[in-house]
């Protein structure tokens, strides 16, 4: 057999245990949540209209308040999306104003410490410094940590992975109690879009294997890693139609000002790729590591069946 | 005094080069740039005529300061001297008669070579040349590794101010020829003093013979001296004969060693006598290099060249792909049969042209400017640049080339242009920068993922900065890499990061003459959203 069936007939037989196990999969989801200390009012919460800040603010308070995620003394670690050389008005890295905002109401909630870092794709000092996060999360009262060397990394097993069995994950995660999931919604030419699930390839060190190994797989495998994030925070506020994810010029870039926040992070990416396909044609289908992830147990792309709450600003 | 003058400047100097090239946190001010462009060869490669003039005029009136202060390869040889006398205190040197014929005909040769376009010789002979490739590929690993220490120990509380930097060597035959300099040279200063200044170098023979002519000499006080010889003895350039009161000021660098040492203050530093008509003198006739066409030749012209080239580029790239095109189908059609076979025929191409560092414009501006001080190597923030082997042939042994496997040229960087001393590599602006091309980027499909394996990947199109590769429709919801030359940069970030194995699906090829790119660019359309879309 050649390995393309042979990962074909994996594919399959995955699906068909999944989808037997379909009722099991909220169950998974409740037990990842534990984490939380009040269950949270909503399952999503989608923003429009306002500033980065603003709509984080709003959202957050919809979700009842930051300390229903952090909680006292927690060892907080956010990982925004940094990966490219760019301004923020090109819109290819996290908005920084979303950043601080988010460092500050951790450690309102009492997070003892907060770090911050990504496995960027560009030069890491260019990146860290041109997208504006390093300053911002430093004047934040965050530490910025490095992440361009394997020896930040530890291995990890990501047992219920398809593809991906074990990663280097940077250690800031690891060794934190929470971690924060910050995303900007992209476009992506290998895996069209980039949303919270992408954002994972920023925490691991060997992405070249994914790539190499069924990428959209590898997304979702990635994922299933155990300590997942407490929240999933996309920013919309600019989203890159196309190019994505370097991008080329401000053409690629929609002022979109949206946000989306769950603990859900299939529901989240979801929501996010309907956003985005207002701005450019991108069916769900077609971005089929959201599906593998449900597949997976990840969380449900039905977003009838949760309970979203949507604000305009 | 005048040597404790002499000292503390050189030692400062030196610290300065060599921090300059060792620093890769931005700590040492750009400023300082400055320090290699005072060099003698750089300033002279770069037609830097003000620079150059003042040289010449700093020798024609004080001797040869720039040898005793502002070269560092001069500084260094003082220190291994110094060493030595610090080992064997009763070290004394002698007086000896000018090496004119060696020095002289290193120096015809170096510019022989140098005219005939070898300029390996001078890139080798250079001090200030040699003394950079000693810094990068001797010191700066040690560099490094104290800063991994310090990391580890700043980290471990908490203090996270020191990152992480790899070490590797970058070229093996640089870092072998960069350790026989330090020792040859170190050597001969250790038995000698300025022994290298004054046969080999040829800054040195070329500033000697000015010096002769200079306004402030070292002068013997014939009334006071009583020809105990202690001057020269201390003399590190053997260059003072007290028996007969003579001094060699072809070799002499004004180190001020002797006026320290005469205990009858017999020697002074002074204007010598018979005067000025000497400054007036011309310039000798071997610091005139050929002459090389302006470098903002007419851009037409140079556009029409570049145009040919991609032409012929082209040309051979879609012969390339619909060859391997074919092949591609063939041999889908095959496996399809015979679902047994397991692995496609994949090819390893290796890049056959090397791709000179943006701004160097052509292999000939770069062969011919480029003295292989590394700097730009030491400075590459991304590390992508590396010395040479044999790639653009004899002559340009150790001079830069790029290469992808443990980075890609950031899109707007000009970080080479700007500390390129010789004017190798020129200065980009970070727009010029943008629309230069180094190099041309080459697919091959039987080895890229998406179709070996039909899965998603764009690792590459991720990372190309201009979409000279992009992702189009092919099976399904898969998106394969398609490639257009005409806007690639050549940065080497689809090369870098393309996780085929064994062999990368894509790679950079490189071009003997940079083009400038022209990239279009959508109108900006405005988007309005207003609603969530779910
Ligand atoms: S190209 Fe690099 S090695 Fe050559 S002279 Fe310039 S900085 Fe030095
Ligand atoms: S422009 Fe490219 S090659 Fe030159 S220093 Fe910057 S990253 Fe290195
Ligand atoms: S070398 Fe590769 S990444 Fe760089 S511009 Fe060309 S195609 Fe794009």
């Amino acid at each position: 057999m050649d390995r393309r069936k042979f990962l074909r007939s994996v594919a399959l037989t995955g699906a068909a245990i999944t989808t037997m196990k379909e009722a099991d999969a909220m169950s998974i989801l409740s037990q990842s949540f534990q984490t939380t200390n009040a269950a949270a009012k909503y399952d999503l919460v989608a923003v429009m209209g306002g500033e980065p800040e603003a709509m984080f603010r709003k959202a957050i308070e919809e979700m009842g308040g930051m300390k229903n995620f952090i909680s006292k003394g927690d060892k907080v670690c956010i990982k925004p999306n940094i990966g490219w050389d760019q301004p923020v008005e090109m819109g290819a890295n996290t908005n920084p104003k979303l950043v601080t905002e988010i460092i500050k109401q951790c450690f309102e909630a009492g997070a003892s410490e907060v770090k911050v870092f990504d496995h960027t794709c560009d030069d890491w000092r260019k990146s860290y410094a041109n997208s504006g996060i390093e300053d911002a999360a430093r004047k934040a009262g965050a530490e910025v940590l490095p992440a361009h060397q394997e020896s930040y990394y530890k291995t990890v097993s990501i047992p219920k992975g398809r593809n991906l069995k074990t990663a280097k994950i940077h250690q800031a995660i690891v060794d934190s109690d929470k971690w924060i999931n910050v995303p900007i919604l992209k476009n992506h030419g290998g895996a069209q879009l980039t949303i919270s699930m992408k954002n994972y390839m920023g925490i691991v060190w060997d992405r070249g294997f994914f790539h190499a190994n069924d990428l959209q797989q590898c997304i979702a495998d990635i994922c299933t890693y155990e300590k997942r994030p407490v929240l999933n925070i996309v920013d919309a506020y600019r989203l890159m139609k196309t190019s994505g994810p370097r991008g080329r010029s401000l053409s690629d870039v929609v002022l979109s000002k949206g946000l989306f926040m769950s603990q859900d992070i299939v529901a989240a990416d979801t929501a996010a790729a309907n956003f985005f396909n207002q701005a450019r044609e991108m069916p769900l289908e077609n971005v089929t590591h959201i599906s593998k992830a449900q597949q997976l147990g990840l969380g449900t792309m039905d977003l009838d069946k949760i309970n979203i709450r949507r604000v305009r600003i | 005094m005048l040597k404790k003058i002499r000292v503390t400047l050189s030692v400062i100097i030196l610290t300065l080069v060599t921090l300059y090239f060792l620093d890769f946190r931005g700590f040492i001010p750009e400023g300082l740039k400055f320090l290699t462009e005072i060099q003698f060869i750089p300033a002279l490669l770069s037609l830097n005529v003000i620079i150059l003039l003042s040289l010449l005029l700093l020798t024609l009136l004080f001797g040869r300061v720039y040898c005793s202060s502002i070269c560092p390869m001069g500084v260094y040889q003082d220190f291994a001297a110094w060493l030595s006398k610090k080992f064997n205190k009763k070290k004394r040197y002698k007086y000896s008669k000018a090496k004119n014929i060696l020095r002289w005909s290193v120096l015809g040769t170096t510019v022989v070579a140098f005219i005939v376009g070898f300029n390996f010789l001078v890139g080798l002979l250079d001090p200030y040349g040699a003394y950079g490739r000693i810094v990068t590929h001797l010191f700066r690993p040690g560099y490094l590794a104290g800063n991994n220490l310090l990391e580890t120990i700043f980290t471990s509380f908490g203090n996270y101010s020191f990152y992480k930097v790899s070490i590797y060597t970058l070229s093996v035959s640089s870092m072998i020829i960069a350790l026989i300099t330090l020792f040859v040279i170190g050597y001969m200063a250790w038995r000698g003093g300025r022994t290298y200044c004054n046969t080999i170098c040829p800054v040195g023979t070329t500033l000697g013979f000015l010096s002769k002519y200079s306004l402030f000499k070292i002068q013997f006080v014939d009334e006071k001296c009583n020809m105990c010889g202690l001057c020269s003895m201390k003399c590190k350039s053997s260059c003072i004969d007290s028996k007969n009161k003579e001094i060699d000021y072809s070799r002499c660098v004004t180190c001020f060693n002797c006026i320290e040492v005469c205990n009858r203050d017999a020697m002074k530093y002074k204007i010598v006598k018979r005067k000025k008509e000497q400054i007036a003198q011309a310039m000798p006739a071997y610091t005139y290099i050929k002459e090389k066409a302006p470098q903002n030749s007419s851009t037409s012209e140079k556009l029409a060249h570049s145009k040919e080239a991609v032409k012929t580029v082209n040309e051979s790239k879609r012969r390339f792909l619909s060859a391997s095109l074919v092949t591609g189908l063939a041999a889908s059609k095959l496996l399809a049969q015979q679902i047994s076979g397991d692995i496609l025929p994949k090819r390893e191409l290796k890049r056959q042209i090397p791709i000179a560092p943006p701004g160097a414009l052509s292999f000939d501006h770069l062969r011919e400017k480029c003295i292989s001080c590394h700097l730009c190597v030491s400075k590459c923030p991304s590390r992508v640049i590396k010395p040479a082997l044999l790639e653009y042939g004899l002559g340009g042994i150790m001079q830069p080339k790029l290469y992808f496997d443990k980075g890609f040229c950031n899109y707007d960087c000009t970080v080479c242009g700007d500390v390129c001393p010789t004017g190798a590599i020129l200065p980009l602006t970070v727009e010029e920068k943008n629309h230069t091309q180094m190099g041309q980027v080459q697919f091959i499909l039987e080895n890229c993922i998406v179709y070996y394996d039909e899965t998603s990947c764009g690792a590459c199109s991720e990372h190309c900065p201009t979409q000279a590769v992009h992702m189009v429709p092919y099976k399904g919801h898969l998106t394969i890499p398609e490639t257009d030359t005409s806007i690639c940069v050549g940065c080497g970030g689809c090369e870098y990061v393309c996780p085929a194995i064994p062999f990368k699906a894509i790679y950079v090829e490189g071009i003997d003459t940079h083009n400038i790119i022209e990239i279009e660019h959508d109108e900006v359309e405005e988007i309005v959203i207003d609603d969530f879309g779910f």
